[in-house]
């Protein structure tokens, strides 16, 4: 797969389509490949295309799409929602992108592979639905299923969403995957005191490294509220509680009816936080209140948050459901 | 350096009986940038403005704080008052130690410490104010009246008689509305349609109004003065202008078993149809649904039988785009669906009908020809039995919790008006209270009870059913003799609960004007401002407030107008000042704010913008602050903090949630 993508690419330069390509390089350890920037033939050398290419590249193309000339990126199905709720959002010309939707077995969670024993990885290969490792202490086989990220169990199908052309590899037809909520449920049902417990447990553990706003395609903003000394947040940072009570909470409900569920900030938390439970929730919630939506599924739709109808759930409804 | 002066009211005992007014002085007076701090009886009485006044001289404040009642009532008195001593009005905060704070306490020591809280809130606001200008805006001289019932007509009169046009948007093919379906009126019983139609036809001949009917309010925009509205005038089928009302059409229709809507489907209609014979304007409609021609495509009948060539199939729906200063709400109220009181036996027997079914059937013009029969087999009835209450008073949820207020006093009038009629009837009805509070309401059903010999039995029916001679049998309770009844009967009346028409919900949201629990649109002050909604520019009148009679519902359709008229004799308004701004630096250009704005106030524009150093074009929001009334939708939909509002902006607003958690 990985040669065809470059194959193109090239060509793609060759033929001044693009005059650059946003995709994904080699890193220093066989499973942390990052997104990289192209912008010439012999530099795609170093392109890789594997089940470690979780990184979602949209994000990228704010910038991208600022400069002279078009840009070649690569989006699996789940990206391009990122990419369209960018576009409804004036944030990227999608004038200014070649798309080739690339398709996507299910990204890799390195972690699962070492919480099951596998340890000193010194490379992984793919083979379909197996998964080998090589380790200092013990090779290791998994199944895919087994070792994929968790936003990937609640995959979105094969479907992209926009694109200018396929590669070979796309398979438009895959469903999408049931319990996408069911992890969203186990927390609804506790009562709130257990529940703030959990949330407290889990975000405790912030380091506030800000991986999660970086990553995220809803993060946007020029100027993050978090970063305007315009409303003194900066100072109020400082207080102890405030990734337990308040960043993460905030920035849920900034991204809400906005945040596609590409599963990212979770991906890159490097403390194994489930970011993505809380704008899940939001979407339920969306869903259940406004009918289905999903951002990103194109560019022209009304989303309910920002959208007003007469059908509208009442507000009464609303609290009652606390 | 800031001088902020804080002013505490007792407002009698109202505040002082459970906040320690001194302690919050001397507390506040710690805070810092106060200058300046004391407390008075009634601040908002002259000599507590004149307080008010010398401090900000002798201080030379630069600020105030004024604890006392909630905003809604004083605001505008102090902001006058500070105005008049040389301080821009908007430096004025009010922290709300009355509505929010000592009525809701009983307890001195919480009392006082929450007032301290809201001041210290309020001071911390008021460090952050700037100095607004408001502006001015206009006022088109032209009213729109939502709904063509008694309500209506009479607000639309008034309007027009003292000088300004009027429109008038009902959603049936005729004016008229509920009274028009009446037989006769309490407490006088003279006939409805003899009091009524000659309104209807004053409305119709009058110049300044303008009728729209069988037309709805589909959209509105704008705001106090200058409000657009998009009227869909439904296609009638029917050239109103070529129309003769000859009525041959309806003759001649060969679709005819459409339920009547104007008899409460106690018979039917044809497909072309006016409501009733007064209908004004006397010009049918075709009911495309009924319509042979429109159901498969043959027919033509009334086409051909119509000599003034009125027919016209191929119409279309209307949109009419107008402008209005004041829309008033006059939308009625209709009898409350009787599916969940299945004891009544509604459902289940012809005999058994809503009172204004019974008005129908009393009515000459009605379905029976003003014969009261039983449905079931076309026999004059012998005894009757009225159910008041039926879904009033009722706190389930399958009823209403107010009284319905009307239905005391029909029923003493249908009872009398039956005893009238046919001598040899019984009336029963089976009631709660009676309540007939008004001017010669009391004598009227006195009159019912001792000279009529309608037989009142205080208590409630607990179920109607079917006796085997095919009657009626009611049972129920008579709690004053304490004995179970139980009757047979030939007819039985509820006087079922009225709520607000279905479709005010739709149109208080497009007016952005608040509704209760209960579907009545809300007043702006209960006793003090009960004719206007709290949104400016909106003004009700009728049912769509709460339950009303007739005269009731005329005196307050003439209240509503004299505040149009009011409004609309203003050559110019003072706009509000607090209005929204984006920061173009911040702005993400995401057009989220736009899409929130009821008003239509938010564009984009490319702007060129230094950020570090850097010059970039980029598409920020920009405000038009004549159109933004300063909701605050844009600033929360912001994701940035980019939009901010005058007057209660992020900063400020953190300022006080600050001062509160501190």
């Amino acid at each position: 797969m990985q040669e065809e993508l470059i194959r193109r690419a090239k060509e793609l330069l060759g033929d001044g389509t693009v005059v650059r390509v946003m995709g994904w390089r080699k890193g220093d350890l066989s499973f942390n490949p990052e997104p990289a920037l192209f912008e010439t033939e012999e530099s795609l050398a170093e392109f890789v295309y594997d089940g470690f290419c979780g990184a979602n590249l949209s994000k990228y193309m704010i910038k991208l799409s600022k400069l002279e000339g078009k840009t070649l990126v690569f989006l699996k199905p789940c990206d391009t929602y990122s990419f369209n709720q960018l576009v409804k959002e004036h944030r990227v010309d999608r004038e200014k992108a070649y798309i080739i939707g690339v398709g996507c077995d299910g990204s890799l969670d390195v972690d699962a592979m070492k919480e099951k024993g596998a340890k000193g990885i010194q490379e992984i290969t793919e083979d379909g639905d197996t998964v080998t490792v090589r380790a200092i202490y013990g090779d290791k086989t998994f199944d895919r299923e087994d070792v994929i990220l968790e936003r990937c169990r609640a995959c979105k199908g094969g479907a992209h969403m926009v694109y200018d052309e396929l590669a070979s590899n796309a398979d438009e037809e895959k469903p999408a995957r049931d319990g996408r909520f069911s992890l969203v449920e186990k927390i609804e049902v506790m009562d709130p005191k257990e529940r703030f417990a959990f949330w407290q447990n889990e975000l405790s553990r912030c380091i506030r490294c800000n991986a999660c706003r970086n990553v995220c395609p809803a993060c946007s903003c020029i100027k993050c509220v978090f970063d305007n000394d315009r409303y003194d947040t900066a100072q109020k940072a400082n207080a102890d509680t405030f990734e337990e009570q308040m960043f993460h909470i905030i920035r849920a409900f900034h991204v809400a009816g906005r945040c596609t569920d590409c599963g990212e900030c979770s991906r890159v938390c490097p403390e194994h936080i489930p970011l993505h439970l809380l704008n899940r929730k939001f979407i339920k919630d969306i869903n259940t209140f406004y009918g289905d939506y999903q951002a990103g599924a194109d560019t022209d739709s009304r989303a309910p948050l920002t959208n007003f109808t007469t059908e509208d759930v009442e507000p009464s409804i609303v609290q009652e459901r606390g | 350096m800031q001088r902020i002066g804080v002013f505490v009211c007792h407002c009698g005992t109202n505040i002082a009986g459970t906040v320690d007014v001194k302690r919050v002085v001397e507390a506040v007076k710690k805070e810092p940038g106060v200058v300046y701090a004391e407390d008075y009886q009634y601040m908002c009485s002259e000599a507590g403005q004149q307080k008010i006044a010398d401090a900000v001289k002798n201080e030379h404040l630069t600020g105030i704080v004024i604890c006392s009642c909630s905003p809604r009532m004083h605001e505008g008195t102090f902001r006058k008052a500070a105005e008049k001593a040389g301080l821009n009005p908007y430096l004025v905060e009010i922290a709300n130690i009355r509505e929010q704070c000592s009525w809701i306490h009983k307890d001195m020591e919480e009392g006082t410490e929450k007032a301290v809280i809201l001041a210290r809130a309020a001071i911390a606001k008021v460090m952050l104010n700037a100095p607004l200008q408001p502006g001015e805006s206009r006022v088109v001289k032209r009213a729109l009246v939502i709904g063509g019932g008694i309500a209506g007509i009479q607000t639309a009169l008034d309007i027009a008689d003292a000088g300004y046009e009027v429109d008038i948007v009902e959603k049936t093919p005729s004016i008229g509305g509920r009274m028009s379906q009446l037989d006769k009126t309490f407490p006088t019983l003279d006939c409805s349609s003899c009091i009524l139609t000659p309104k209807m036809g004053e409305v119709n001949a009058h110049e300044k109004i303008n009728i729209y009917t069988y037309s709805e309010v589909e959209k509105v925009s704008g705001f106090v003065g200058d409000f657009s509205v998009d009227i869909r005038k439904k296609a009638r089928y029917v050239d109103m202008d070529k129309c003769t009302g000859c009525g041959l059409c309806q003759e001649k229709c060969p679709s005819r078993k459409t339920p009547n809507e104007f008899n409460r489907g106690l018979n039917t209609r044809p497909a072309i149809y006016t409501p009733f014979a007064q209908a004004v304007p006397n010009v049918p409609v075709i009911d495309t649904e009924a319509c042979i021609k429109f159901k498969t495509g043959k027919c033509g009948v009334c086409s051909k039988v119509c000599a003034a060539g009125a027919i016209d199939y191929t119409q279309k729906d209307e949109i009419i785009t107008r402008e209005y200063g004041a829309i008033v709400v006059a939308t009625g109220f209709d009898t409350i669906n009787l599916d969940k009181f299945d004891e009544y036996y509604y459902n289940q027997s012809k005999d058994v009908i809503t009172a204004l079914e019974l008005e129908r059937l009393m009515n000459a013009a009605g379905p029976t020809g003003g014969n009261v029969v039983r449905l079931s087999n076309g026999e004059h009835p012998k005894n009757i039995v009225f159910i008041q209450c039926v879904g009033s008073r009722d706190v389930t949820c399958r009823g209403k919790s107010y009284c319905s207020k009307i239905c005391c006093m029909y029923t003493a009038k249908q009872a009398m008006l039956l005893k009238d009629h046919y001598p040899d009837v019984d009336v029963h009805v089976f009631y709660i209270d009676v309540r007939t509070p008004g001017k010669n309401f009391d004598e009227f059903y006195r009159r019912a009870v001792e000279e009529y010999d309608v037989d009142y039995i205080k208590g409630q029916v607990g179920k109607v059913s079917e006796a085997e001679n095919g009657r009626l049998l009611v049972q129920g309770v008579d709690l004053i003799d304490n004995r179970q009844i139980k009757m047979e009967a030939d007819l039985v009346v509820l006087a079922t609960a009225i709520e607000p028409n279905k479709d005010v919900r739709k149109i208080a949201t497009m007016l952005t004007a608040s509704i209760d629990n209960n579907n009545f649109l809300t007043e702006a002050h209960p006793k003090l401002r009960p004719v206007e909604s709290p949104t400016a520019g909106i003004f009700l009148s009728g049912v769509c407030q709460g339950p009303k009679d007739i005269p009731e519902t005329v005196a307050q359709a003439g209240a509503a107008a004299i505040k149009v008229v009011g409004l609309l004799a203003k050559d110019k308004l003072v706009t509000n000042p607090c209005t929204a701004q984006s920061n173009p630096l911040f702005c993400n250009g995401c057009s989220a704010c736009e899409k929130v704005c009821p008003y239509g106030a938010i564009s984009y524009e490319e702007q060129q913008v230094m950020d570090g150093g850097v010059r970039e074009n980029r598409r920020v929001a920009v405000v038009n602050s004549a159109l933004c009334q300063g909701c605050g939708a844009c600033t929360v939909a912001c994701p940035s903090g980019a939009m901010d509002l005058k007057g209660f902006s992020n900063r400020q607003i953190l300022a006080e949630v600050d001062a509160i958690c501190r």
